[in-house]
């Protein structure tokens, strides 16, 4: 019998980020209406930058997601980087660059730790990374006796820059997180290794009996999530200009909302990390939107709260479907 | 002849249970063999030391008349046997082209591969199809997720990709426990064709028409060894059951009656 490609329709209507596009795009409209200040290029400008460091964290969680596991612990990961490094720099007087690749180090390190607890333990990734997220919380506050560190080195505030685009200030900071999602959606779509982190995310023991080097593979994407939260951590630092020890402390919850948003689920095996990017920018357009209509703030909790229950539902029903 | 795979006196202990305990195993070329046996008489765990899924504690694996030793199913793949496992066949999200090539990636060539580590997708989707062409398995596409296909078309990816890398053996795993009637057929079809390849296969059955439908020997698997090895056209199917059972013994290609009293409960005497 004759095999056939998908048609255009049919593929467009089963790939998984459709669905948080179409969200993306009508939450778009609907904020263009309410307000004429919404469809501007400064406008949304504003908008990656305020959704950078969570959408950075969440392509790290995307990657423990797609493999079944969650990720409690990476804005406190995040926050222990922005304090190590911006500290090693200013009060050790650290060569900027060097104290930047020891904060990436230190939170590639981190997420080895988680890997390896859920690798050689066994342990549920809910558990290792709730311990890690306290431990490394109090890290934190111990390193940095709660103390804010100011006066960083123009090198590590450089990604808070702007670039001028047709009119338009774009910080270097948005455009290395776009980039990394690409990166990461090459990895996932393109390679061998992306390819692994799905079967892996479907079915451990199916992944294991077909040859995949199992072990290796989950304590490697955990480590890779942990040099991605380092990223976030330098993102983060350029923005705010200090080290900031209360740093990230929702940011866990929030990276996990852009994942779903996005469209991947969280029982593994299933998303992009192009759906968690639509995702972020979801929280981040409902978020500006509401704010330029007047909204108060509690709202956009509320209703970006409706929205995740919303995607998880969609999720759990189109699986039933399938099964 | 040489057996393609053979087994010597293996023995495999876990604590005081003796899963294995001296069993022998001969494949022929271009065969389909059927392992049949009680629960517990040890069939899961020979076909496990034979793909390398568990280690033996004696005795000795020969492929070819040339003495193996496989430590993890990879080594097993390695050499040429490819085995279907039940239940854990296919990675469900992920197209058909995909879990055909599962662990075994074909890159691109050029800078693109080797640098950039990139899939040559078109590639794997052209091998794919030829591949389940061979075996008659009729899909729409190879890029839809293996979770949308019947079971039966399923279980034909599993058996595509099994018989795709195997230069040696292919072993199934109860192929078609989980199936209806007519999926049934068309993986018993599929082994046909396997074996007309010049494949031999190994089939674990509980199903003893599709075993006599389908093997050209079985091997009767009992307490942890082989007692018998016979031809479907020999005997029938009560007398494999009563051999299987324990109620008769094989002696000199004759069954005879071992037990008399479990022998005449199933109406043999």
């Amino acid at each position: 019998m004759a095999v056939m490609q998908a048609t255009l329709p049919r593929r467009i209507l089963s790939t998984p980020t459709a669905g948080p596009l179409a969200a993306l795009v009508l939450a778009c409209v609907f904020f263009a209406f309410k307000s004429d200040q919404f469809l501007t290029g400064g406008n949304f400008s504003l908008i990656i930058q305020q959704v950078m460091v969570v959408g950075t964290l969440a392509i790290g969680q995307t990657l423990i997601i797609l493999t079944a596991g969650i990720d409690l612990s990476n804005g406190a990961i995040m926050a222990f980087g922005g304090i190590v490094m911006t500290k090693l720099a200013v009060e050790n007087g650290l060569p900027p660059l060097l104290a930047i690749a020891a904060g990436l180090a230190v939170c590639a390190a981190f997420g080895l730790a988680n890997g390896l607890l859920v690798m050689k333990i066994n342990l549920p990734p809910f558990i290792v990374t709730l311990g890690m997220l306290n431990v490394v919380f109090a890290l934190t506050h111990i390193y940095s006796q709660d103390q804010t560190v100011t006066n960083l080195p123009p090198e590590m505030t450089f990604l808070g820059q702007t670039f001028r685009v047709g009119g338009t200030n774009v910080t270097y900071g948005s455009l290395l997180t776009i980039l990394l999602f690409l990166l990461f959606a090459y990895l996932l779509g393109q390679t061998a290794w992306g390819r692994h982190v799905y079967a892996l995310g479907n079915s451990p023991e199916v992944a294991r009996l077909t040859g995949i080097r199992t072990n290796r593979l989950i304590v490697g994407v955990y480590t890779v999530a942990g040099l991605v939260y380092g990223i976030a951590a330098l993102l983060l630092v350029s923005r705010t200009g200090v080290g900031d020890p209360q740093a990230g402390q929702t940011d866990n919850l929030d990276s996990i909302t852009a994942v779903v948003l996005g469209g991947t689920s969280l029982f593994g095996g299933r998303g992009t990390v192009l759906g968690t990017l639509i995702g972020a920018l979801i929280v981040g357009v409902f978020r500006n939107g509401l704010q330029l209509m007047g909204v108060p703030s509690i709202y956009q909790t509320l209703i970006t709260g409706i929205l995740v229950i919303l995607a998880v539902t969609v999720d759990q029903l189109s699986r039933r479907r399938t099964r | 002849m040489t057996p393609v795979l053979q087994a010597r006196g293996l023995v495999k202990r876990y604590g005081h249970v003796t899963a294995l305990d001296g069993a022998d195993f001969d494949l022929m070329p271009g065969e389909v063999l059927a392992v049949i046996g009680d629960n517990g008489a040890g069939k899961t765990s020979l076909i496990k030391a034979l793909t390398g899924a568990l280690q033996p504690d004696e005795g000795e694996i020969l492929l070819d008349g040339k003495p193996v030793r496989f430590r993890d199913p990879l080594e097993a793949r390695k050499h040429g046997i490819e085995t279907v496992y039940q239940d854990l066949a296919v990675a469900a999200s992920l197209d058909i082209a995909t879990n055909m090539f599962l662990g075994r990636e074909v890159r691109k060539p050029g800078p693109l591969g080797t640098l950039f580590r990139m899939l040559d997708k078109k590639r794997m989707r052209e091998e794919s199809a030829k591949h389940m062409e061979d075996l008659k398995i009729g899909l729409r596409s190879l890029t839809q997720p293996v979770e949308s296909l019947s079971g039966g078309q399923r279980q034909g990816v599993a058996v595509a990709r099994a018989v795709a890398w195997a230069s040696n053996v292919v072993v199934m795993d109860e192929p078609t426990a989980a199936l209806g009637v007519k999926e049934s057929g068309q993986v018993l079809d599929m082994i046909r064709r396997v074996r007309d390849r010049g494949t031999p296969v190994v089939l674990i059955s509980h199903n003893m028409p599709h075993v006599f439908e389908i093997a050209d020997r079985i091997h009767v698997q009992r307490l942890g060894r082989r007692v018998a090895q016979l031809k479907p056209a020999d005997h029938n199917m009560a007398e494999v059951v009563a051999i299987m059972t324990g109620a008769m013994t094989v002696t000199d290609g004759k069954a005879v009656v071992a037990d008399k009293g479990a022998a005449e409960a199933i109406g043999l005497s």
